[in-house]
């Protein structure tokens, strides 16, 4: 759910109006108005396609990279950087997603709670499931708040697709910045993701894994037949019945003709030689999405040539796990040497890109990706398979994934090796436009108390009194994390911290499509928090307070 | 000729065994052999053999090559253990991925177990240690006409392209009574059919169907042999094609039944669309229209002495199995469940308490007349020189309660051995410990930054990452008050 401050901001309407002064210019530094020109000087690259640079000029020019040399001219226009100690990565891809695509709102608990439930399908003619017809460039918006924070974390591209049963909609190649929400792509269609979660249940079809795969099977067959019907009956229609129209065989035809990707998911052994016979039986041009038993398998995947997709969240225990529940020794084994993955595929032969699956904080997707190479894979394989290789396999190598001359600028400059957890992100480039990395705050004191656990926040908004439940996690250092929930919505902390009794976290929410911070500050007691809210040049007072340690949060039941 | 050259062979295996005691079993038995690997040459040598086929053998050998029971096996003057054909499980869930039933609807025949195999299931192996070596692994019974079935070898630890067992015809599933017509069904459905009425309807219906679909293609294939252009073909129906087999013979109709008229209802609408029903399984009132069923020619699989446990299963008697024998039925005793296969011999020792069957009419209703049912009893079922060496090893008479598996052979491979596994389990103890400890250590290092797990975040979070685990088939709940998946 996004959050929304739309309400607060009609009803601050001339609050806001009277600081959009104040709010033009601030979104001019990070969007408009910047500089297109740069000269990144005497910097190391990494440009993926060939071996690494030292001391090299990267010139970017109105989005596109114009040189990469030691003697490149340097325009007059452009703002030069000196990248001596930092190093250019081409910007990471992450190769399957949804980022970018903000998620459906969720329905209020206000209007009931719940959905109206969609009718029963009674067979595969009722389509369960399958909006193929669906885009992630369709549904792209710089409103999700994880355009910035996969951003941050060096990503300039994913590959995205809507989410949500087992034809969903097709994934579309989004750069992760733009004035518009058009600017983010660039590629669509490019793959249809095909999931095999059964889409109903005892009483909706399918309701089982052979349930989902008869209807996969149907619907390919129907998607066939669909298209060569047209071709008799357009051919001579006279007393012939028409073929019928059904959405669904008509966005897939049309991907087929585009000699789309498919992506089947294929995560353990049996899983993914299933899928190798799967893309056999379909006639498509699979790709496998999963790959994290692709240790044992490595050899059949490269027989067939079918590229992978690594899932990065490897599989791992429980953490509140029934110490009872033993598992098995292949459970065990299969979290042991999930991260042996990729090394294996490499050394196959078989063409494999890195996603961030169900990994929610982009850092870890990174810190994920390190565990493979631990594992085996060398660092120089990890990093083809964040950017060249997920273009190669995307069609769009002609365009990113390599620091060459004439792809797009997306860039991800860094202070060391991107795998090292030290080494901080400077700046990241997407086309062309520069973004500074926010560094997040640390304090300055050791905190005096805790801040950690579930606090409710009481402020007054002109619509009235509100409230908003905080679930703060503080480390020793007291670097503050957590989530804030509210009637309008969740939102996570960027940064923050108590220090001494001083305490200042940020969040960020989206207003009417755009995001924005929302930073608190003030004072802890001990026993209570004091201060204001600021979004926006508007400053509002709050108070919280703990509730008793058991009380659950009212939010969290949305 | 032929003799001596085999006779030499014999010679030389067993002076390697003498060489080495247990050595040809202990190569052998580094089960699960790998996919494409010869099979070994073995000599079981002086058991009791129970050929199921031709009475019993004592102090006989028996010599296995490229994975058949090779001719002219020299019987040698010695005593030992107990072999018999392997277990053939008429009625079997194990190794399916994913549900058992696709029960949203009442013709599923769209659904094929075959796409869902699931290797790695280890009731393959508990069900290994019980003799069994064949399976026939069928869709559920929630639906009057469920999906199709496929035959299975149990040759654990390999993918599952090598499970199916090769020119086994495949199968459907049908079932009649009160599963099809949701009588156990607590949770309102207003699916149809709610009778038995309906279900036979259903079952009608579809064929007639089927009937349609079949002429519309004979018609086009005839159209397009004439050489007639721009035709449009029918439209592929995966649920429909299953059901033209059925009425073509190249598939078989398992059909799951209790009671008597239900019986003769299917034996009626089979008779009217011209096809067969190659068994009626669990058939608990079989004994009442035994004839009926044995002048259709059909087969009951049945259970040994299950009854009772609802009410379409009240009339249900221990001598079914024999009764129907005795009117020239062919019988089989199944299993319906994973841990009740690992014991079928036993199921089969019970026809000889309730109804007097002989000791090798016993042995065949698990073994040769399931393979007859479900015609691969060319390749499986007895001890016959060139079927294949699907065999067990007890250590007593496999009808007594004291018999124990010591090995199981598929193919002429030793895929389970009782002595291997009671060897390897500190092994694998030791490598469970050892994965464990290593997650535990990692899990003690320091992590930072935003993804870093901390005592206190939400618990909700962190189930939903562990949904994605991949090997954790979901499975219906033990205490379920009605199990539809295997549903009896």
């Amino acid at each position: 759910m996004r959050f929304s401050f739309q309400s607060l901001r009609f009803a601050l309407g001339i609050a806001v109006a009277a600081g959009a002064a104040l709010l033009g210019p601030a979104r001019a530094a990070a969007q408009g108005g910047e500089p297109q020109y740069f000269a990144i000087r005497g910097v190391t690259v990494v440009p993926v396609s060939g071996p690494r640079l030292e001391n090299t000029t990267v010139i970017i020019a109105r989005g596109v990279i114009k040189a990469v040399a030691k003697d490149a001219t340097i325009p007059e226009e452009a703002l030069v950087l000196e990248g001596k100690g930092l190093i250019v990565y081409p910007g990471f891809i992450d190769s399957f997603t949804d980022v970018g695509i903000p998620s459906a709102p969720a329905p209020s608990a206000g209007e009931g709670g719940s959905r109206p439930q969609p009718a029963a399908s009674r067979g595969p003619e009722d389509r369960p499931g399958s909006t193929p017809w669906r885009t992630g460039a369709d549904e792209a918006s710089l409103s999700d708040k994880r355009v910035e924070t996969w951003r941050s974390a060096g990503f300039t591209t994913v590959i995205s697709a809507p989410k949500g049963g087992m034809f969903p909609g097709q994934a579309s190649v989004l750069n992760l910045a733009g004035e518009r929400n058009g600017d983010m792509v660039v590629r669509t269609p490019v793959a249809v993701p095909v999931s095999l979660l059964p889409a109903g249940n005892f009483g909706s079809f399918p309701g089982s894994l052979m349930g989902s795969l008869a209807y996969a099977h149907q619907v390919w067959l129907d998607t066939d037949w669909s298209m060569k019907a047209q071709a008799v009956y357009e051919k001579n229609p006279r007393g012939v019945a028409r073929p019928r129209f059904d959405r669904t065989e008509e966005a897939l035809a049309e991907a087929l003709e585009d000699h789309a990707l498919v992506l089947i998911p294929a995560n353990n052994a049996r899983q993914i030689r299933r899928a190798l016979e799967l893309a056999d039986r379909w006639h498509v041009n699979g790709v496998l999405y999963g790959g994290q038993m692709s240790y044992e398998v490595a050899g059949e995947i490269a027989a067939k040539r079918l590229p992978v997709l690594v899932d990065l969240k490897w599989p791992e225990a429980e953490k509140d796990a029934d110490p009872d529940e033993v598992p098995s020794l292949n459970t065990r084994r299969f979290r042991d040497r999930a991260p042996s993955s990729p090394g294996a595929l490499a050394k196959a032969g078989v063409k494999f890109a890195f996603y961030s699956g169900a990994i929610t904080a982009p850092k870890d997707i990174l810190k994920a990706a390190k565990k493979s190479i631990d594992a085996g894979l060398s660092p120089d394989a990890a990093i083809r398979a964040f950017t060249l290789t997920p273009a190669e396999i995307f069609g769009v190598a002609d365009r990113l994934g390599s620091i060459e001359n004439g792809k797009i600028a997306n860039l991800v400059v860094t202070d060391g090796d991107i795998f090292d957890e030290k080494t901080k992100i400077k700046f990241v480039f997407v086309d062309g436009r520069r973004f500074t990395i926010r560094e997040p705050e640390k304090p300055k004191d050791p905190p005096k108390g805790d801040l950690t656990g579930k606090w409710k926040f009481s402020y007054t908004t002109p619509e009235g009194p509100e409230e908003s439940t905080v679930d703060f996690v503080m480390a020793s250092d007291g670097s503050l994390s957590g989530t804030l929930s509210s009637t309008r919505g969740n939102a996570n902390i960027i940064s923050g911290y108590l220090s001494a009794d001083k305490f200042s976290f940020t969040i960020n929410i989206s207003i009417e499509g755009s995001p924005a911070d929302v930073l608190f500050t003030g004072t802890f007691d001990g026993t209570a928090m004091k201060g204001s809210i600021s979004v926006q040049g508007l400053d509002i007072e709050f108070t919280g307070t703990k509730p008793g340690v058991h009380q659950i949060s009212e939010a969290g039941a949305q | 000729m032929k003799t001596a050259k085999l006779t030499r062979v014999q010679l030389l295996i067993c002076s390697a065994l003498l060489a080495s005691p247990a050595s040809v079993f202990a190569r052998a038995s580094e089960a699960p052999a790998k996919a494409g690997e010869s099979s070994p040459v073995i000599l079981i040598q002086n058991a009791t053999i129970l050929t199921a086929s031709h009475g019993t053998i004592e102090h006989g050998s028996i010599l296995v090559k490229d994975g058949k029971i090779a001719e002219d096996a020299q019987v040698i003057d010695a005593s030992g253990q107990f072999v018999m054909p392997g277990i053939i499980d008429c009625h079997s869930h194990i190794a399916i991925d994913g549900s058992v039933n696709e029960g949203s609807i009442s013709v599923s025949s769209i659904v094929n177990i075959a796409d869902v195999l699931n290797p790695d299931d280890v009731d393959i192996y508990r069900d290994l240690a019980g003799g069994v070596t064949v399976a026939n692994v069928l869709h559920g019974s929630a639906n009057a006409i469920g999906g199709q079935t496929i035959v299975i070898k149990l040759r654990w630890g390999q993918p599952a392209s090598k499970l199916p067992f090769e020119g086994a015809l495949p199968g459907i599933k049908f079932a009649l009574g009160e599963n099809p017509k949701r009588s156990n069904f607590r949770h309102g459905t207003t699916r149809y059919p709610a009778t038995r009425m309906g279900v036979e309807e259903t079952i009608r219906g579809a064929f007639a169907e089927a009937r349609d679909y079949k002429a519309a293609w004979d018609l086009y294939n005839k159209r397009a042999a004439a050489g007639e252009k721009n035709l449009t073909p029918p439209r592929r129906d995966l649920r429909l094609d299953p059901l033209v087999e059925v009425l073509e013979g190249k598939r078989y109709v398992h059909s799951h039944c209790y009671r008597e008229d239900e019986i003769l209802m299917l034996l009626r609408v089979a008779k009217e669309f011209g096809f067969k029903v190659r068994t009626f399984q669990h058939v608990l009132e079989g004994y009442k229209v035994a004839d009926e069923i044995a002048a259709s020619g059909a087969g009951a699989s049945t259970f040994s002495d299950w009854w009772a446990y609802k009410v379409e299963a009240y009339d249900a008697i221990p001598y079914n199995a024999a009764l129907m024998t005795r009117r020239g039925v062919l019988v089989s005793v199944n299993s319906d469940d994973a841990e009740e296969a690992t014991h079928l011999n036993q199921e089969a020792a019970k026809s000889i308490k309730f109804g007097g069957l002989s000791h090798d009419e016993a042995l065949k209703l698990v073994t040769l007349n399931p393979a007859i049912q479900l015609g691969i009893d060319k390749r499986v079922g007895s001890i016959d020189a060139g079927k294949d060496a699907d065999l067990v090893i007890y250590n007593r008479d496999p009808l007594s309660d004291y018999a124990v598996v010591q090995k199981t052979l598929i193919d002429g491979r030793v895929y389970f051995d009782r002595q291997h596994d009671i060897a390897d389990r500190p092994a694998r103890e030791k490598e469970k410990k050892a994965l464990l400890d290593k997650e535990k250590k990692s899990e003690k290092k320091p992590e930072t930054g935003e993804g870093a797990k901390k005592p206190g975040e939400k618990k909700s979070e962190e189930k939903k990452t562990e949904e994605k685990k991949p090997e954790e088939k979901p499975k219906p709940p033990q205490s379920a008050p009605v199990v539809f998946g295997g549903a009896r």
